[in-house]
């Protein structure tokens, strides 16, 4: 079964060349979707020898991982994982986390992040729960970790999902379509990799309070 | 009359023209040039004849009728507001569309060139 690896990435230089490397020997295409980086994320990803895409002007995390799984779609693959660029994520677990969908038992599969409670830090775990919450309250499905990033989809789910957030609500837009569509959902654990710098990526509270926000217009009003 | 009744009629009136103007040239739908027409000349009735505002604050259960004039203002100017933030909403997907196409085309392309 073709594997496509789409990696949504903005400005991240400093990892996306490792991550790239590490990605190659595992998947059959690995798609690197430049979100208008300021910095040389594009040329750090082909040197790596990765397939790039670019947005002309950064639009965000959710039409980056549209860009990104339409261009898996077209070309051909059979299982779609979406993968952060920033090092969070371990090519280790993708064999484990694209099961499930090989063997035609999931259409989804998340990647959850059991932590052992020592290595997440409190806020992110707070952070977590909310988007969790949030996103059972709007969408009706407690999913363990509905902000990973780690995800992979059949290329059946990859063709009907719709995308019409571009921001970091996406992730949470991704469980409604799970409902909306009735696919069957894998929670597959994983162990995050936090360092100092991926640490810094992700959603601060502030942000947080911003897709939060976001979320709920789009459940109320669209 | 009152130099502010002056005034808001005056005003009024070159809202009305920009209105006609903006509705021949195309930038609005005859329902927005009826409603807003509709705002302009109450506007205009309620500057020229103020009582008409105690008359409406009496019939909806307000004391004054400024205070009825904001409270309508504010509901109204809130509709706006949301009727922007979708329209933007809705720009911002379809810039995201547009980048997407020529990211995917650009790529198409070095693709084609390599071959």
């Amino acid at each position: 079964m073709r594997l496509a690896v789409v990696v949504p990435a903005y400005n991240e230089e400093k990892t996306v060349g490792e991550v790239v490397r590490s990605l190659r020997p595992a998947a059959d295409l690995v798609l690197v979707v430049d979100d208008g980086s300021s910095d040389r994320t594009a040329g750090v990803a082909v040197a790596a020898g990765g397939d790039v895409y670019s947005h002309l002007i950064n639009r965000g995390l959710g039409a980056a991982l549209g860009t990104g799984i339409a261009a898996a779609v077209a070309r051909d693959a059979d299982i779609i994982v979406t993968f952060d660029a920033d090092g969070q994520h371990k090519v280790e677990d993708i064999p484990r986390l694209i099961e499930p969908i090989r063997l035609g038992a999931a259409d989804v599969a998340i990647g959850c992040r059991v932590a052992d409670r020592s290595r997440m830090p409190f806020s992110r775990r707070l952070a977590n729960w909310i988007g969790n919450a949030l996103t059972c309250v709007l969408f009706g499905i407690w999913v363990k970790d509905s902000q990973s990033g780690l995800r992979a989809f059949s290329r059946r789910a990859a063709e009907e999902l719709d995308i019409k957030t571009d921001r970091m609500e996406v992730s949470s837009e991704i469980i409604q379509e799970i409902k909306r569509h009735g696919w069957r959902l894998a929670e597959v654990p994983i162990r995050p990799v936090y360092t100092e710098y991926s640490l810094s990526k992700g959603q601060s509270f502030f942000v947080g309070l911003k897709t939060a926000g976001r979320l709920l217009f789009n459940r109320l009003f669209r | 009359m009152l130099a502010i009744q002056i005034l808001i009629v005056a005003f009024v009136v070159f809202a009305l023209s920009r209105t006609v103007v903006r509705f021949r040239e195309g930038s609005l739908t005859a329902a927005w040039l009826v409603l807003w027409s509709a705002v302009w000349v109450a506007v205009a009735v309620a500057a020229i004849l103020p009582q008409t505002t105690s008359w409406f604050a009496r019939l909806v259960g307000v004391g004054r009728g400024v205070d009825a004039v904001i409270y309508l203002s504010i509901i109204f100017l809130f509709y706006l507001v949301f009727r922007i933030f979708l329209r933007l909403q809705r720009l911002d997907h379809d810039i995201t569309l547009i980048v997407r196409e020529l990211g995917l085309r650009k790529k198409a392309g070095e693709a084609g060139k390599e071959k």
